[in-house]
C-alpha cells in the first residue's frame, strides 16, 4: 500500500509543470523568509558599525568596522538606563499579576456545575466584541488615580480574555481523578488550585507568561496615555521619541562634549528593544501553534 | 472528554434531594465560596475596567464636565453625533478609514491564505519549519520597532530602500517617504504584511493539516493534479476558516490599529492618516473634548457591533456556517 502510494506520487509530482511550481514556491518561500529576517540582522549590523558606514554602505550584513560607540553612549545616558530598568520591572510585575488573575479566574470558570458560571463566561464574551473605548477607559484609569502610575500600564490589560477562555479550556480537560483525590483528603478548592492543579499546568502558565510578558514589554498605548511624566518613559515611548525627532535631544546627553552617533543610536535601542524577545522567541514558538489551536477550536 | 465528577450539585437538606426554594442561595455561595473566591478578582476586573468604561460612554450624551461627575453633567442627547456627523473632519475620516480597509481586504487579507497553501505544497520538512519559524516573528515585535525598521529602510539619507530606489529610477532627490502623503497608504500596507502575513498562516495551516488525506486519494484516482486538487479539494477545506476570518475582519473595519497609525502619522500626512481610532485620541487626550471623543469611539463600536452580526448574517443567508 505504501510503496503503491508512493509510486503514485512520484508521477504526479514529476510532471514538467508541477516541478516548475516547486522550484517557484520554494523561491517565493525563501524570499519570503528574507524579507523578514533582513531587516532585523541589518539594523543589528548596523548597530555596531560607525556613523560614517551607516550613510556611504546601501546594506550590509557585518559592519566592516567593528565599533560599541553607540551602545556605550546609550548606556551612559540616564534616559536610556531609566527607560530600560522600567519597561524590565513593569514587564516583570505585570505578568506575575497577569497570569495570577487569569489562571485564578480561569478554574472556577472550568467548572460546569458552578452557578453564575455561563452568566459570568457571557459577560466576558460580551466584551470581545464592545467596549467602552479608549476615553472612557482613560477616565476610569485616571478617577482611579492611575495616572502616571506605572499600575496603569499593567491593571486595565490584566486579564486577556482569549487567553482566559484557552486557560479555562485546559482546565477542563484536565484529569478530574486528582482533583477529587484531594478533595477527599480535606482540600478546599483554593488548596487543590495551588496544590493540584497549578503544578499539571506549568507548560500552559510558561506560555502565557511568555504572551503576557511580550504584550506588556511591547504596549505603547499604554504608556502614550497614562504616562506624562518623562522620567517614567518605557523603552517603546523612548524607541518612537529617538525616531521622530533626533536621537540626542530625546536622550539629552549632558556631556556636551561626546558627540552623539547620532543614526547608530538608533540601531542600537531598536536592538536593546527587540533582543528579549528574540531571546524568548524558541521557548514561545514551542507552545503557541498549540496556544492558537486550542484558543480556535473552542467556544 | 473530562467530566465534572465532583462535586455534587447543591441540595439542601431534604428527603426529595430537590434544592428548596429559599434555603437554596445562601446553600449554593456556602457550598461553592472558594470558587467564587477565586472567581472575585477577575470578576472585579472585568467590572472595572470593561464595564466602568461601558457605564462611561454615556457622557457621549452628554457635556461632560469632571467636578459634575457622570451623573451630574447636562444631557444634551445626540449633539455629539450630530456635530460629528456634519462637521468637517467626518468625511475625510470615513473615507481614510474605509480606504485602508479596502486595501487591507485586497491585499493583506488573502496573503495568509496564499502563504498557507504554497506552504502547504511544499514538501522539504526541514525548509518548511525554518520558513515557518522566521515569518511568525514580525508578529511578536511591536508597531513601535516596526515602525523604526520603515525609518530605517526608508528614511531620505541613509535609507536602504530608499537609495535603492533612487538608483533604480536614476533620481538624484532625496525623498523623505514617511513625511509623503502618497506614501503614507502605501507603507501602512507594507507594514500590516511584513508583521501579519507569517502569523496569519497558522490558523490556515490548521485547517489544511485537518484535511481528510482520503479526499486526495480520491481525487487522484479520478485523474485530478496537483492544481486541480488544490481547487476540489483544498480550498473548499479552508473555506469555513476563511468565512470566519472574514467576519471577524468585518467587525474590524473601522479598527484600523491606532498603534500602528499614530506611530506612522506625522503634521504633514494628516490629512490621509487621520482616522477614527487616532482622531478620538487626538480630540479627548490632546484636545480634551471628552464628551465629542467618546461620541466617536461610540459610533466606531457600535458600527463594529453591527458590522459583524450582519456579516455573521450574510455568510449564514449564503450557506456557510458563521460564527455564532
Amino acid at each position: 500500500m505504501n510503496s503503491m502510494k508512493h509510486k503514485k506520487l512520484n508521477t504526479e509530482y514529476s510532471t514538467v509543470g508541477s516541478r516548475v511550481f516547486d522550484a517557484v514556491n520554494i523561491a517565493v518561500l525563501v524570499g519570503l523568509a528574507l524579507i523578514t529576517i533582513l531587516p532585523l540582522l541589518y539594523v543589528l549590523a548596523g548597530s555596531f558599525a560607525g556613523e560614517a558606514e551607516i550613510s556611504s554602505r546601501p546594506f550590509f550584513l557585518w559592519p566592516e568596522t567593528f565599533v560599541t560607540e553607540s551602545y556605550r553612549y546609550i548606556f551612559a545616558t540616564d534616559a536610556f538606563v531609566r527607560a530600560l530598568l522600567t519597561t524590565v520591572v513593569v514587564t516583570a510585575v505585570g505578568t506575575v499579576v497577569q497570569v495570577l488573575l487569569t489562571f485564578t479566574m480561569a478554574y472556577p470558570l472550568a467548572k460546569r456545575y458552578l452557578p453564575g458560571r455561563a452568566l459570568v463566561l457571557n459577560l466576558i464574551i460580551f466584551t470581545l466584541v464592545f467596549t467602552g473605548g479608549m476615553i472612557p477607559t482613560y477616565l476610569v484609569v485616571r478617577d482611579l488615580g492611575l495616572l502616571d502610575s506605572y499600575w496603569a500600564l499593567i491593571l486595565p490589560l490584566a486579564i486577556n480574555p482569549f487567553y482566559l477562555i484557552i486557560v479555562k479550556s485546559f482546565f477542563q480537560e484536565l484529569p478530574q481523578a486528582l482533583e477529587e483525590a484531594a478533595r477527599i483528603d480535606g482540600c478546599n478548592e483554593m488548596g487543590v488550585f495551588f496544590k493540584i492543579v497549578l503544578p499539571l499546568s506549568k507548560p500552559i502558565i510558561a506560555t502565557f507568561s511568555l504572551f503576557y510578558a511580550v504584550g506588556i514589554w511591547n504596549d505603547y498605548m499604554s504608556p502614550l496615555l497614562y504616562i506624562s511624566d518623562p522620567d517614567k518613559w518605557t523603552l517603546q515611548i523612548l524607541v518612537r521619541q529617538l525616531i521622530s525627532t533626533d536621537a540626542a535631544n530625546a536622550l539629552s546627553q549632558m556631556d556636551r562634549t561626546w558627540v552623539p552617533p547620532e543614526q547608530g543610536l538608533k540601531f542600537a535601542v531598536v536592538v536593546i528593544a527587540t533582543l528579549p524577545i528574540l531571546f524568548f522567541y524558541p521557548f514561545l514558538q514551542k507552545h503557541f501553534t498549540k496556544g492558537v489551536l486550542i484558543g480556535s477550536v473552542k467556544e | 472528554m473530562a467530566t465534572d465528577l465532583a462535586p455534587p450539585p447543591v441540595k439542601a437538606a431534604g428527603k426529595s434531594g430537590h434544592r428548596r426554594p429559599g434555603v437554596g442561595l445562601s446553600a449554593v455561595f456556602g457550598r461553592y465560596r472558594w470558587l467564587y473566591l477565586m472567581l472575585l478578582p477577575g470578576v472585579a476586573y472585568f467590572a472595572i475596567f470593561k464595564y466602568l468604561p461601558m457605564y462611561g460612554v454615556t457622557i457621549a450624551f452628554q457635556d461632560f464636565l469632571p467636578f459634575l461627575g457622570y451623573s451630574g453633567s447636562p444631557w444634551v442627547g445626540f449633539k455629539h453625533f450630530e456635530e460629528l456627523f456634519s462637521g468637517p473632519d467626518f468625511g475625510r475620516l470615513m473615507f481614510n478609514t474605509l480606504f485602508l480597509a479596502l486595501l487591507h481586504i485586497v491585499f493583506v487579507f488573502p496573503a495568509p491564505i496564499i502563504i498557507a497553501l504554497l506552504l502547504n505544497e511544499l514538501r522539504i520538512n526541514v525548509l518548511k519549519r525554518t520558513v515557518q519559524s522566521l515569518v511568525y516573528i514580525p508578529h511578536f515585535l511591536s508597531w513601535t520597532i516596526v515602525a523604526a525598521l520603515t525609518y530605517v529602510l526608508f528614511a531620505a539619507d541613509f535609507g536602504v530602500l530608499s537609495g535603492w530606489i533612487r538608483d533604480f529610477l536614476g533620481d538624484t532627490a532625496k525623498i523623505d517617504y514617511m513625511a509623503q502623503e502618497e506614501w503614507f497608504r502605501p507603507l501602512i500596507i507594507l507594514q500590516q504584511l511584513w508583521k501579519q502575513t507569517g502569523w496569519g498562516t497558522i490558523i490556515y495551516l490548521a485547517a489544511l493539516a485537518g484535511v481528510d488525506p482520503q479526499l486526495y486519494e480520491a481525487a487522484r484516482m479520478d485523474g485530478a493534479g496537483r492544481f486541480k486538487q488544490l481547487w476540489h479539494v483544498t480550498l473548499p477545506a479552508i473555506r469555513p476558516t476563511i468565512v470566519v476570518m472574514a467576519i471577524l475582519a468585518s467587525g474590524n473595519l473601522l479598527d484600523s490599529g491606532f498603534e500602528q497609525i499614530w506611530l506612522m502619522t506625522t503634521s504633514l500626512n494628516r490629512s490621509v492618516a487621520d482616522v477614527f481610532d487616532t482622531y478620538v485620541y487626538y480630540s479627548g487626550i490632546t484636545q480634551g473634548a471628552i464628551s465629542y471623543s467618546t461620541a466617536v469611539g461610540l459610533f466606531k463600536g457600535v458600527a463594529g457591533v453591527i458590522l459583524i452580526f450582519g456579516s455573521n448574517w450574510l455568510a449564514k443567508r449564503l450557506g456557510q456556517r458563521g460564527l455564532f
